[in-house]
């Protein structure tokens, strides 16, 4: 798994600069829950995950939801007083790991805590990552009723070859039956997918994209498999027992994705996400490449409020161990200056369909804009906007556009 | 007991009044690694020279490089007493640097002595470096001693390199000395001989002086340490001498021997040999083969053979860290006080930045400056491909004197003459087949082909140098196992059909890369170095195409497509911090691409790409 970043040491308490209220990301504050369990962890997953049976008492499963109620008083207490204090959260999401692992029972009760804290605004989305062969209707309708409106399964792919060098255990039969579980709890549905992983054919990722067109989500994430030192399968393919994916490849499917989603009307708004309609985006998904402010609850869970980055300790031990002390499970920061903020900012909203304004730029930029329309890189629309539109060519090379761009910030 | 020189009698050859009719002045003749050094260490033991306690292996190789790679590269002379039948002796050993880059200094060396040991392996036989060597000394009328060395080893063959040897210079296989530096065994016949054989040194010693100069090295403490043969007259300390190819003078501050440490002595007869110090500080007003003579009683004519250094090889020297460029600098400044042959000039690449072209007397010789900038200044430096000196000369009958491709003149050429050598390879038999085929390929012309002894032949090629500096030797290697040798020789100038192939990146011309090849040649070059160049870029954002050209004719092609993904596709938990930081890595590594045109070239492709699988590696 991924090393945390290196940055500065926390105080304690988790105390924010004083100055922190000014520089809030914006009006908007959201809350992740990281879950960090999974019944088997999976040869590609660089996540923070665990096991339901290695950890010990004290940070085990049965303990979380008390172990996260600690960690929710911190960030009471750290706000308290601020400006920050009174913002209720306006998107909630529930990730892993394997959320779903826990009692629907438990997520609802981490809701209620937090909507004790916080409260919840008014249409809040509130997200839960699930496994297809984690759920069913009785699950789904109680996280309807807790106040869940959205449920994201982790399909990854149709093809039993794919899902199986993924490690996943789920029967794709299964999608179309908790897809629509999750339609009679009235929780609109995205389906997320990987493509890339080794020994995966064009073809296949066709039959993975028609196989979720059937069953015609509100919203589609499809992520290219980046392989990772320090997984099963970034060993594997260090060993060349499996091949490294191929750029061309995961280019080639990226554009099929594209297309087959878009004609059945799935269309993109950050590279990565797809969407039936404006009103059925990932709000919390946006809220992170809009900069804004969230709170990560849960081991090795990142935070960015009031332009400090913070990041938790990592094993669930080490959490909850920092919380039992009364201190803040934070382990290292970051205090962002306006020159780092601004380059962040680019890096994130240039991924976001007409999301990045032109103005933040500085003129020395025009020229390197007239060259990435020229290139097809950029949307005519950018000009028209005055915004940020990659086009698909562009999207395939949103890094190597904010490289550019990021000489020229304003 | 060795018959060392007692101390009664080492009155008899004191420095300063050593009659000729007892001095003998010998070098040895031999290949890097048939145990030269390991030789002389015996006889500085044997003679007492050097007493049990202070001695070291390869005494007299005192640069770290020189005793790590056991190749000599300056010549040092060292006094050792010798009695023979109750008659003490001054045997002064002259080292000579053992390769071909060296030949002048050799020579020079060779003019310093009567006599010369021919050492060869008795296992190995001889090679082709010391075939030249010989050669050399048989024209200066040394005596020769034939010596096989390394009798102890069970792969020894001492009847048949005695055989070998007895042929080459004419002499019985009886005669030939076989020793072991090792252990020491026949090195007393050895010393024996030297004095029975080699004749004494003759000058005239009433004649206003003159000494040769054979070796100049510089010393940080003392300056310029200058070795000569004194030829005739005497010199003095505290004298006023002139270097007669220049007409500077200076004062002798010190005169003196090295046995083998310094000895201060009163003076240099006829005959002696020594080293003089003067104070200066640069080894160019100290010139190999150069004279030395009295200020105010001069002599009238030089010592015969002295010629300027000529750099044969070139090649542009640049620093990777290009604010290393003054570091690069002052440390060729530095050499250049140790290293007469060393040219150079300070030569700007759009690729490779600031640097130098620097002239270098062969390839070792550019080995060996290159390992001492890098060990003794602490630079990390990228070399271009060595190239030689062309002569171009126009229609309009104006001519260029080409020392680096990317100067190559545009325009109508008439003709290009480039050096030539005559080549001496000395090889088993059996593969005089692999070794003609070579040579044809590498534009030999076949002057002549010899039997050593039944199964080594010596094959002589008339050959362009720019052919031998490029991958010859190691292609020689490899199609002989190791086991053919090569020496040559300056031999003029022919007219060649040569053209330039430029490399183009993108439409933009890559100075580093342009090479001066013959024309049936470059489409293979162009093809070779295309192919290369497309392994080693990385994509970019658009397609680039890599072409090899003549003028404005295109003769390879090869395209790196435009990289078609370049996005993270998600974030890691949040984890905004680790993908900025990944940003700001890579555009740090932005920066430290060259930029060619629009291309972006890793400096790491310039290295790879100069330092090609073909280049030579063997240069010895």
């Amino acid at each position: 798994m991924p090393a945390q970043p290196e940055g500065d040491v926390p105080p304690l308490d988790g105390t924010l600069p004083r100055d922190s209220a000014a520089r809030a990301g914006g009006a908007t504050f959201s809350a992740y829950v990281h879950v960090p369990y999974c019944r088997v962890r999976c040869g590609y997953c660089d996540f923070n995950t665990y096991t339901a049976e290695e950890l010990g008492p004290g940070a085990n499963r049965a303990d979380y939801r008390e172990q996260l109620g600690r960690e929710i008083a911190v960030s009471r207490r750290v706000l308290a007083g601020s400006p920050l204090e009174d913002r209720p959260f306006d998107t909630v999401f529930f990730g892993g790991g394997t959320p779903t692992l826990l009692p629907a029972t438990e997520l609802a009760g981490v809701l209620d805590d937090l909507r004790r804290a916080f409260g919840l605004a008014e249409g809040a989305e509130v997200t839960t990552e699930a496994n297809p062969d984690s759920v069913d209707a009785a699950y789904l309708q109680t996280l309807a009723d807790a106040g869940f409106s959205r449920v994201s399964f982790g399909m990854q792919s149709a093809v039993p070859h794919v899902l199986r060098t993924l490690d996943r255990t789920h029967d794709p039969s299964r999608v179309g039956e908790v897809v629509a579980d999750a339609r009679a709890a009235g929780l609109d549905v995205s389906l997320d997918l990987i493509y890339g992983t080794p020994g995966e054919s064009l073809e296949d990722w066709r039959t993975s994209l028609e196989a979720v067109l059937e069953h015609r989500p509100d919203h589609v994430s499809a992520y290219s498999l980046i392989v990772e030192p320090g997984t099963r399968m970034g060993a594997q393919v260090r060993r060349g027992e499996l091949p490294m994916p191929d750029e061309d490849d995961l280019a080639d499917k990226y554009e099929l994705a594209d297309t087959l989603l878009a004609e059945a009307g799935l269309t993109w708004y950050e590279v990565s996400n797809f969407s039936t309609s404006s009103a059925t985006r990932c709000d919390h998904n946006l809220a992170y490449w809009r900069n804004a402010d969230w709170w990560g609850y849960g081991p090795g869970a990142h935070s960015h409020v009031g332009g400090v980055r913070w990041w938790n300790a990592k094993h669930p031990r080490a959490w909850s161990d920092r919380l039992g002390g009364g201190n803040s499970p934070a382990v290292g920061r970051e205090v962002l200056d306006a020159d780092t903020r601004a380059l962040e900012d680019l890096m994130l909203a240039v991924r976001i369909d007409g999301e990045y304004p032109l103005d933040r730029l500085a003129p020395s930029a025009r020229e390197h804009i007239a060259h990435l329309l020229a290139e097809g890189l950029l949307a005519p629309a950018t000009v028209s906007t005055g915004r940020i539109h990659l086009t698909r060519a562009g999207r395939l090379m949103a890094d190597g556009i904010v490289r550019t761009l990021s000489d020229h910030l304003a | 007991m060795a018959p060392q020189v007692s101390a009664e009698s080492r009155k008899r050859i004191d420095v300063a009044a050593t009659p000729p009719d007892l001095i003998r002045n010998f070098c040895i003749i031999a290949h890097i690694d048939h145990g030269k050094s390991t030789l002389a260490d015996r006889m500085l033991q044997i003679t007492g020279a050097v007493q049990p306690r202070d001695m070291r292996a390869q005494y007299l190789d005192r640069m770290d490089i020189e005793r790590e790679r056991g190749i000599t590269i300056k010549s040092q002379a060292v006094r050792m007493p010798w009695e023979v039948d109750g008659t003490p002796y001054a045997l002064n050993m002259i080292d000579t640097p053992g390769h071909v880059d060296f030949t002048y200094e050799v020579s020079r060396s060779l003019a310093a002595c009567e006599g010369a040991l021919l050492l060869v392996d008795s296992a190995q036989g001889i090679e082709a470096q010391t075939l030249a060597n010989l050669y050399l000394a048989m024209e200066n009328d040394l005596t020769i001693i034939p010596v096989l060395n390394k009798i102890d080893l069970p792969a020894a063959q001492p009847e048949k390199y005695a055989e070998e040897l007895a042929n080459l210079i004419g002499a019985d296989p009886d005669d030939v000395l076989r020793v072991s530096g090792k252990t020491g065994e026949g090195v007393e016949d050895v010393l024996d001989r030297l004095v029975r054989e080699i004749a004494p040194p003759v000058g005239d010693a009433d004649a206003p002086s003159r000494a040769m100069i054979f070796d100049s090295v510089y010393d940080t403490y003392r300056g310029v340490v200058t070795y000569v043969r004194v030829v005739d007259g005497r010199l003095t300390p505290r004298e006023k001498v002139t270097m007669m190819s220049t007409g500077t003078s200076y004062e002798l501050q010190e005169i003196g021997v090295s046995s083998p440490e310094p000895v201060v002595s009163k003076g240099l007869g006829v005959g002696e040999v020594g080293y003089l110090i003067t104070g200066v500080k640069d080894v160019r007003q100290s010139k190999v083969g150069d004279t030395v003579t009295n200020a105010r009683k001069p002599a009238d004519a030089p010592v015969e053979g002295y010629s300027e250094p000529k750099p044969m090889v070139f090649s542009g020297l640049f620093p990777i860290d290009g604010s290393d460029y003054p570091v690069l600098r002052d440390a060729l400044d530095k050499l250049k006080l140790n290293d007469a042959a060393l040219a150079y000039e300070p030569e700007t690449s759009t690729a490779l930045g600031f640097g130098f072209r620097c002239g270098f007397l062969g390839l070792l010789h550019l080995e060996i400056v290159r390992e001492r900038l890098e060990r003794e200044f602490d630079l990390s430096l990228i070399s271009t491909a060595p190239s030689v000196v062309y002569r171009v000369v126009m229609e309009d009958g104006t001519e260029h004197t080409v020392t680096n491709p990317s100067e190559y003149p545009e325009g109508k050429i008439s003709e290009v003459h480039e050096p030539m050598v005559r080549g001496t390879i000395l090889t088993p038999s059996e593969f005089v087949g692999a070794v003609m085929e070579l040579c044809q390929n590498k534009r030999g012309s076949l002057l002549g082909m010899d039997y050593l002894s039944e199964d080594r032949v010596e094959l002589r090629y008339r050959l362009p140098l720019a052919e031998i500096v490029f991958d010859f030797f190691d292609a020689l290697k490899s199609r002989t196992k190791g086991y053919a040798s090569l020496d040559y020789q300056d031999d003029g100038e022919d007219t060649s059909a040569l053209v330039k192939v430029d490399i183009l990146l993108h439409g933009d011309q890559v100075d580093a890369f342009s090479a001066v090849v013959h024309k049936d040649k470059a489409y293979s070059y162009g093809v070779a170095m295309a192919g290369k160049l497309r392994g080693l870029i990385p994509r970019q954002q658009f397609e680039v195409p890599i072409q090899a050209a003549i003028g404005s004719r295109i003769i390879a092609r090869e395209t790196i497509r435009a990289i078609r993904k370049d996005v993270l596709s998600k974030c890691y938990g949040g984890d905004i911090s680790r993908k900025r930081k990944l940003l700001e890595k890579q555009k740090a590594g932005k920066k430290r691409m060259k930029m060619v045109g629009s291309v972006e070239v890793p400096q790491e492709a310039f290295i790879a790409a100069l330092s090609s699988d073909d280049a030579p590696s063997d240069k010895k």
